[in-house]
């Protein structure tokens, strides 16, 4: 709740993170936080220590939707590693998620 | 005055495009702060209409506006609308205009669950706010089918984004691909947008492209509802509405010769009609290129400038060709009075050398525009298409001022056609027509001219021999004799005849004066002769008569002194008479 109120990275490791992702979102809608919650499982799940999120609200700074070509919302990116990769909606398809992550759930 | 009328009708308010001929057949522009809808089939022009409509509700309405694109990014936009003089970086620095591109590229998107569009919400927003925009091109939102997967959801999307923009008073052109069949596009997009849907439409007919413009719906008011030919060229999109013309345009009293003075005696001895259209028209050979010649050289004799459109030979070829008429259009090219522009009729629709046309005229701004000849521009046309196009260009002249000539071959010329008929489709455009003729007579063809009609002014009814020679173009009594017009050959052997003639009179009427005249010099020789003999005879008859009286006195004398001498009395003079 608190990390959506602000684009505050939430860093997990002191090292440059594996796994570099930035999830957009529009205002603190109920999808919103669905997804911010649904990623953070996902990420703790499979990518404890590796990884690095940044919430970005575009209510707030809409100039930056143009640069990561954002239309959906919530959009998860991943920035790193390349490719990078985008998926779309509130991340409850927990499969699908890792699909985009290109993290298989073995690996976990 | 368009302001003016959107404030009187407060409820049909148009958000003028700028488009030339589209402002007219939508009585004022689009419905303003709502979406149209402008789909077609891929290349017909979508993007250019969409853009225009932005540019110049930047520049000359003062409306900012926003692009939004989806197939092609800012630079390649930029790029490609630089040809119809469109300075997109400029305006964007000027914060006239904001070029947003979004891209969508499937294979890197993952759906996941439950999402909305508000990013793509967001951005138009924030492009709107950032400056203040009042106009909106969304190009093309089908895109957003390809690359979502969820179209039950980019549906509701597309429903709440055209409320979001009728909401916020933006006139925005949202642009969409032709659908099969009936369908007006692709994923249906009329039924969101439903205030005013424009369809283009590219053609090919006879291996030339036409492209057509129609308001299929215009909510709420009367529109055109004809299809439009429109045109995209260098000053950008023009439709040619025909019907909204208006005949108003001022005339000028002015007189211009044509450089050939006994064609201009023909016209009421002035030529032509400043601002007149001039129909040349006549079978292969006839003479149409050199008159068309004659008049643009003798408009850059007067030091005025002069457009010429040959669509049948080239440049060289016509400067050439037009020397052995003693027409040097060659200096006045070297001078810049003269423009020549050839093309092949086949290369562009009538429409695309119509807006050639305009481009060239308006950026030469000529006195006299030549057409050699409009036959071949309208050979690959509908009857129906060319009149109309005809009128525009023609109007379009004559609302400059311009002089134009137009030349018209002739087809067949036979029996079933007469030249007169063969023409009907555009003479009736025309102030001018000159017809021009060849006549076959004793085994040589000649050619003849009369004006066929000459609005206006008082013309010749006369049909005169039109001579081309390397001295010039020169109009030529013909022959009138008998039941007869005579040309060329058989003219001057006519001519030769009756010089014979009267010259075997004059010579029979000398004859004739010198032999009177010997006759009284032989008359008088012999009253000369008649007098000398009378005068001769006086003479002699006085000469006797002063004998006689010689004599006669002699003998008185010798009496008188033979009685002197016998004593007796002298006798008074006169006495000897008495006694004789």
């Amino acid at each position: 709740m608190n990390a959506l109120a602000s684009p505050t990275p939430l860093r997990q490791a002191d090292a440059t993170p594996a796994f570099e992702l930035r999830l957009y979102v529009a205002g603190q809608t109920a999808r919103s936080l669905a997804a911010f919650a649904n990623l953070h499982r996902i990420c703790e799940t499979y990518l404890a220590g590796q990884y690095s999120i940044e919430v970005i609200d575009l209510t707030k700074t809409p100039q930056l939707a143009a640069g990561d070509q954002i239309l959906a919302v919530p959009t998860l990116v991943r920035r790193l590693p390349e490719p990078i990769r985008k998926i779309i909606a509130d991340l409850s398809n927990e499969a699908r998620v890792l699909v985009g992550l290109d993290l298989q759930p073995a690996r976990g | 005055m368009r302001k003016k009328q959107s404030e009187s009708l407060p409820t049909l308010s148009r958000a003028p495009t700028g488009i030339d001929g589209l402002d007219e057949i939508t009585g004022g522009g689009l419905p303003a702060g709502r979406p149209t809808l402008v789909c077609g089939s891929a290349g017909c022009g979508k993007t250019m209409l969409a853009m225009e409509f932005l540019v110049r509700g930047a520049t000359r309405y003062g409306e900012p506006g926003v692009f939004m694109m989806f197939e092609e990014n800012a630079a390649e936009l930029t790029a490609n609308v630089r040809s119809l003089g469109f300075d997109l970086d400029t305006l964007a620095g000027e914060n006239q205009i904001v070029l947003d591109y979004v891209h969508i590229d499937r294979s890197e998107i993952e759906e996941t669950g439950d999402y909305d569009l508000e990013g793509l919400f967001i951005r138009l927003g924030h492009a709107v706010d950032a400056i203040g925009a009042k106009r909106v091109v969304l190009d093309s939102v089908e895109a957003l089918f390809a690359g979502i997967q969820n179209h039950a959801v980019l549906r509701a999307e597309l429903r709440r984004l055209f409320r979001w923009l009728k909401a916020r008073g933006l006139t925005a052109i949202i642009t969409g691909e032709k659908g099969e069949g009936a369908a007006i596009t692709r994923y249906g997009l009329e039924e969101y947008v439903a205030d005013c849907v424009i369809i283009l439409d590219q053609r090919i007919r006879d291996q030339i492209c036409t492209r057509r413009l129609r308001v299929l719906k215009y909510r709420g008011t009367a529109h055109g509802m004809n299809e439009y030919p429109f045109l995209i060229g260098a000053h950008g999109f023009s439709v040619l509405p025909i019907t909204s013309l208006q005949l108003d345009h001022e005339v000028s009293s002015q007189r211009v010769a044509t450089g050939i003075p006994r064609l201009d005696t023909m016209l009421g001895g002035q030529g032509v009609f400043r601002g007149s259209s001039v129909l040349v028209s006549g079978s292969a050979g006839t003479g149409k290129s050199s008159i068309a010649a004659k008049m643009v050289e003798t408009a850059c004799r007067r030091g005025e400038r002069a457009l010429y459109f040959a669509y049948e030979e080239s440049t060289a070829q016509i400067v050439r060709n037009m020397r052995s008429v003693d027409i040097d259009l060659d200096p006045w090219v070297k001078k810049g009075l003269l423009q020549i522009h050839s093309s092949r009729p086949t290369l562009q629709g009538l429409e695309q050398h119509l807006v050639v046309m305009h481009d060239l005229v308006r950026a030469f701004r000529p006195a006299v525009v030549a057409v050699d000849p409009i036959s071949n521009l309208t050979m690959a046309q509908d009857d129906a298409q060319v009149k109309p196009t005809l009128m525009r260009l023609i109007d379009f002249l004559k609302k400059e001022q311009i002089t134009a000539v137009f030349t018209s071959l002739t087809e067949g010329g036979d029996a079933t056609t007469t030249p007169e008929e063969s023409q009907v489709g555009v003479s009736s455009l025309m102030d001018t027509w000159l017809l021009l003729r060849n006549v076959e007579f004793t085994g040589e063809r000649n050619r003849t001219i009369y004006v066929l009609k000459s609005r206006g002014m008082a013309h010749s009814n006369q049909v005169r021999e039109f001579v081309l020679s390397d001295k010039g173009i020169d109009l030529v009594d013909v022959y009138l004799g008998g039941d007869r017009v005579l040309t060329g050959s058989a003219r001057v052997s006519q001519e030769m005849q009756e010089l014979a003639t009267a010259t075997l009179r004059g010579q029979d009427h000398d004859r004739k004066l010198r032999h009177l005249a010997s006759r009284r010099r032989a008359i008088e020789a012999q009253i000369a002769a008649l007098q000398a003999e009378v005068e001769a005879e006086t003479e002699e008859v006085h000469f006797v008569i002063a004998q006689e009286t010689l004599q006669v006195n002699t003998t008185h004398q010798n009496t008188d002194a033979m009685a002197q001498k016998r004593g007796g009395a002298v006798r008074p003079p006169g006495g000897s008479k008495a006694k004789r």
